[in-house]
């Protein structure tokens, strides 16, 4: 089980959080863009070997999204999110 | 007391504390102290188990977890299967049995597959059992392979136990190594966890003879454990094994016997800054003919047995050894008083000081044991040069192995450590940490005691950063070893993993059919796949697929190590989360009313107990969901909504996250009025539907489903947090907050007159969709003009503390008006009569708005919502569309909810399938919804319903709506 790192309570058991995915680029504006490129937003989900970075809702604490830089290989958490947004 | 071989002093046993047990039905005593096999060995029992596929007799080989030959079954209060006999520990009245075989150990039918053996070689599963299919056979096999069954009930007293743990340092292993690392960190003030699987601490020293300081090596192991007993920082462990190394240094530990005597296991979910492995090491068997006779023993095991059971495995002893350890094991035996009849030594020279060590025991250098003789029992070996010739015969009962040591790895690698292979030591060692982790002592190779002390306490002082503090003075025999991975001028069959009775001729065979990766070959010959987990043989196999493909041990590398180390109980992973506990169930205040009306409860999403219809005497679902149907269609019923999810929103931006979420507009709402919406995610599908009111400028109130509740709330805050952490929004969940009795049917108005309530009443100033604040029956309420059956509703939503009260004076009112309770079963045959969907029936993956005929609510004014583009991109397709439709069954009968629609009832591709299916209380007949192909375009056609088996039904299809299609009872 991993530990992952809260910015408002420190890092908790895995089992607190639930899973958000990968995160995606920003949302392209649907009024412009192609429907190419609106469809491979919608499908194509990063699935590095490598880091990724994820989000997590803290669902059973404080209720926050986070979003962490996780290594696929090794389940190394990288990158923390950042405690002063 | 017991038969001649105990000696008479020594040992860690309690010789004034005899305790009686049976095996195989027979009675026998041993000691406080013992476990299940060195009692065994000091009453002289020998054959204790039949192999697992050719039934070949066997005996104790091992002394701890590594046993690869005697499971037994444990009877009785302490019933459970497949327990080594080595790690059972002997208490008053055990009763244990021998696995796999029948009808007797002594007599084994299953034998004659020793006979047959040439043609059960690896792969016969794979190759044999395949036509027409491995499940014909895959009874009668599992039964001649029979190992132990789970016991049938669970303990009858006791429970099991986790809990969450957390340490600066977790020591796995209260050998030597691990000692020293925890007095190293404990005494730095680290918190610190040691835990061991052994009952005592001590590791190896609890076999071996050895001095530290100059006195027994016990007492420093005594001191040790007292000095950590004294420190508040120090938990200490015996009798609980490390068996899982995750991610983050999360690792599984479980104690078998708690000090709690109501607990019968504990298993301790912990999380550690910094983790020792100081697991010790474990000793290889030796591969020649005829290597698991019983009596073949493990020359460390033959150690245990000697020094701390004081027990004498045999009375004429032969060594056989690739390495020095087996010395002292020799010297041992011999002070026992046992008869050392040679020590059999692969290697050609054999170091002086191991030498010294066996004054006038015959030491045969450059001598291999090619074959061991006899059947049920050990009689005697052959012993052959290494370049082959004539063999001298040597009669013995005894004959203790030692193919060098392996360092437990285990945990290490589960880690994702790395291993490297190290020639000195014929073995792999631990290399690159993946983790937080060091490995110490013999598990890291440090294979002498006075090297495992300095490891321990070097690997806990790099955790602190002190000094590493002084060693105490600690003789041993240096380690000298030349690997010998088998024996190659053999007789017999040679086995590699005895409990899998895999053979050097299998690995060849797997070798030749083209499984060359090991990995392949462990699953191919099962080689390492037993509850021991080859941690006796593993190392061997991989030094048989070496040898024969000419490559180095490290080109052919290890299996992969998983947790756990050891079996570990299910009981001891569940812990307390037993039955309704490990998933509780959600209740309204109602449910003890429900359950005292005799209603039939079940589950109705989201782990909400609702009641399904309320029988009366002599009713069942069908009479009682039918009357609970017409009271609300002719007179009035009244239902439990509390469970459906609520939310309020708060905030200036809650009108256009809204427009963003559903796909109709609610930021036009006027306050006390609501709508129904859909939600949408972005990729079209529909998630979700429900209705929103507006209570003021900037506070909403928005109803879920009651399964998709929780996942709404989790999407909802996803978009503001991740998408507009700029909007003013504020999301609080009120499902438990409301409670609601829902009264409905033609008489609604009337009941709610009688209840007494300040809120006007008339259509014209209370119109549908929209929600007065007032009291009602006394109470303070707001009731809410919604309604998911037809007809006029009022839901009458109060405080949860109010809904007892609420109820009972709705039951009371309406009385006059012969109210009934309706539960989920009428209330899904109501909204199939009205054509309202449900989210899992009419709605799947591939269903839109436009398909259910509610094109209505994807709004054409908002340049913009969640799923827009992608229906849009949808409907572009050329694909013909799913749509919902009413079905009338002609004959009338009920059709199975999912039945397919075919073209003409051929046996085609489906173009539809029904959804729900009820019978009608208004018409009077089966009615039913479907999402058939065109199917807006096809109201008044004959559709037709093709069941398993051919039967077809023929369907006229109709609107969606059976009842009431204006609307005219909802609003009135």
């Amino acid at each position: 089980m991993m530990q992952i790192p809260c910015p408002f309570c420190g890092p908790r058991n895995e089992s607190e959080f639930s899973f958000g995915g990968p995160v995606k680029p920003p949302r392209p504006d649907p009024l412009t863009v192609s429907d190419e490129d609106w469809t491979a937003w919608l499908t194509q989900v990063p699935n590095p070997l490598g880091p990724v970075q994820e989000q997590w809702w803290h669902v059973r604490g404080c209720g926050t999204w986070l979003s962490i830089w996780r290594d696929t290989r090794t389940h190394e958490i990288v990158e923390a999110p950042d405690d002063g947004r | 007391m017991t038969a001649g071989n105990r000696l008479a002093t020594g040992g860690r046993i309690d010789r004034s504390r005899p305790l009686n047990f049976t095996f195989n039905g027979k009675p026998y005593t041993g000691f406080q102290g013992d476990t299940l096999a060195s009692a065994l060995l000091a009453n002289g029992v020998r054959l204790t188990a039949r192999s697992f596929k050719y039934h070949r007799p066997r005996g104790i080989v091992g002394a701890g977890v590594e046993e690869p030959a005697t499971l037994v079954e444990l009877m009785g209060a302490d019933a459970s299967g497949n327990r080594p006999a080595t790690t059972v520990p002997l208490t008053e009245g055990l009763a244990a049995k021998a696995v796999n075989c029948w009808p007797s150990l002594e007599f084994d039918v299953g034998a004659v597959n020793q006979l047959a053996s040439r043609f059960i070689p690896a792969g016969f599963y794979y190759k044999t059992f395949k036509w027409p299919n491995w499940h014909l056979y895959e009874r009668p096999i599992r039964k001649a392979a029979g190992l132990a069954a789970a016991p049938s009930e669970p303990p009858a007293t006791g429970h099991y136990e986790t809990r969450y743990g957390h340490c600066d340092v977790l020591i796995a292993g209260a050998g030597p190594a691990g000692l020293m690392a925890a007095l190293t960190a404990a005494r730095a003030g680290l918190r610190v966890m040691i835990a061991d699987e052994g009952c005592e601490a001590g590791g190896s020293l609890l076999s071996r003879r050895l001095t530290i300081g100059g006195a027994d090596a016990m007492n420093w192991v005594a001191q040790a454990v007292a000095e950590l007993a004294a420190l508040p920082n120090v938990t200490h462990l015996q009798n609980a094994t490390v068996w899982g190394y995750r991610e983050h240094n999360y690792l599984m530990v479980t104690e078998r016997a708690p000090a709690n005597p109501s607990l019968l296991e504990r298993t301790w979910r912990m999380r550690a800054g910094h983790v020792i492995t100081a697991t010790g090491a474990i000793e290889r068997g030796l591969v020649f003919g005829n290597n698991d006779r019983p009596g073949v023993m493990l020359a460390s095991a033959v150690q245990t047995y000697v020094n701390r059971y004081g027990v004498t495995p045999g009375k004429r002893a032969v060594i056989f050894t690739n390495n020095t350890s087996a010395y002292a094991v020799a010297a041992n035996l011999a002070a026992a008083g046992v008869e050392v009849r040679a020590i059999v030594d692969s290697r050609d020279s054999v170091p002086d000081d191991a030498r010294a060590m066996v004054p006038g025991i015959e030491i045969m250098a450059g001598k291999l044991v090619t074959e061991a003789q006899g059947a049920r029992q050990l009689r005697g070996v052959a012993v052959a040069a290494k370049t082959g010739g004539s063999a001298r015969i040597i009669s013995c009962d005894l004959l203790a192995m030692s193919g060098g040591w392996n360092p437990t790895v285990h945990l290490w690698s589960q880690s994702r450590s790395t291993l490297r292979y190290d020639e000195p030591l014929a073995t792999f060692l631990p290399d690159t940490p993946a983790q937080a982790v060091s490995a110490a002592g013999a598990a890291n190779g440090a294979l002498t005691l006075q090297d495992a002390l300095r490891s321990g306490a070097e690997a806990a002082a790099q955790i602190t950063g002190a000094q590493s503090p002084e060693i105490p003075d600690a003789p041993d025999l240096l380690y000298d070893i030349e690997p010998l991975w088998r024996v190659e001028t053999t007789k017999g069959r040679a086995f590699l993993d005895l409990q899998n009775d895999v053979t050097v001729d299998d690995i060849h065979l797997a070798l030749r059919e083209g499984y060359s990766n090991v990995e392949h070959v462990k699953r191919y010959t099962t080689g390492g796949m037993g509850f021991d987990q080859g941690k006796t043989g593993n190392i061997n196999i991989i030094g048989t697929v070496a040898l024969a493909q000419g490559l180095a041990m490290e080109q052919v590398g290890t299996t992969t190590f998983r947790a756990p180390y050891t079996p570990v109980s299910f009981g001891a992973i569940g812990g307390l989360r037993e039955e309704t506990v490990a998933l509780p169930y959600r209740h309204t205040p109602i449910t003890d009313w429900n359950l005292a009306q005799g209603a039939f409860m079940y589950e109705a999403g989201a782990r909400w107990r609702r009641p399904g219809y309320f029988p009366r005497a002599g009713e069942g679902l069908q009479e009682a969901t039918n009357r609970e149907c017409r009271a609300v269609r002719f007179g009035v019923g009244v239902y439990d909504g509390s469970p459906l999810g609520t939310f309020e929103l708060k905030g200036r931006d809650v009108g256009r996250f809204l427009d963003y979420l559903y796909s109709n507009v609610m930021s036009s709402l006027k306050p006390g009025h609501g709508r129904y919406g859909l939600m949408l995610s972005d990729d079209g599908l529909i998630m979700d539907d429900g209705v929103c009111f507006r209570l003021d400028e900037h506070r909403w109130i928005i109803s879920t489903s009651t399964g998709h509740a929780d996942a709404i709330n989790g999407y909802m805050e996803e978009m503001l947090q991740t998408r507009f952490p700029g909007w003013n929004v504020f999301i609080t969940t009120v499902t438990s907050q409301w409670n609601n009795a829902t009264i409905c049917g033609p008489k609604a108005r009337e009941v709610m007159a009688a209840l007494g309530t300040d809120i006007d009443l008339s259509p014209e100033s209370f119109p549908f969709m929209s929600y007065r604040d007032g009291t009602v029956a006394g109470l303070p309420a707001r009731v809410v003009r919604v309604s998911f059956t037809g007809e006029l509703s009022f839901e009458v939503n109060v405080a949860p503390r109010h809904m007892r009260d609420l109820w009972a004076k709705v039951m009371e009112a309406g009385q006059p008006f012969g109210i009934l309770p309706v539960g989920s079963e009428a209330s899904h045959v109501l909204r199939v009569e009205k054509g309202f969907l449900s989210l899992g029936h009419e709605v799947d993956g591939t269903v839109d708005a436009y398909d259910l005929g509610m094109g209505w609510a994807m709004s054409k004014k908002k340049p913009d919502y969640l799923g827009k583009r992608a229906v849009q991109i949808r409907r572009e397709g050329a694909a013909p569309r799913r749509e919902l439709v009413g079905v009338i069954p002609e004959p009338d009968r009920q059709i199975p909810e999912g039945a397919p629609l075919t073209p003409g009832g051929r046996k085609e591709r489906t173009e539809g399938f029904v959804t729900a299916c009820v019978w009608s209380v208004v018409h009077e007949k089966w009615v039913g919804l479907a999402l058939l192909e065109d199917g807006h375009a096809r109201h008044g056609e004959t559709a037709h319903v093709r069941l398993k088996g051919g039967e077809v039904i023929p369907v006229r299809v109709t609107a969606p709506c059976h009842y009431d299609p204006d609307g005219e009872k909802l609003r009135s």
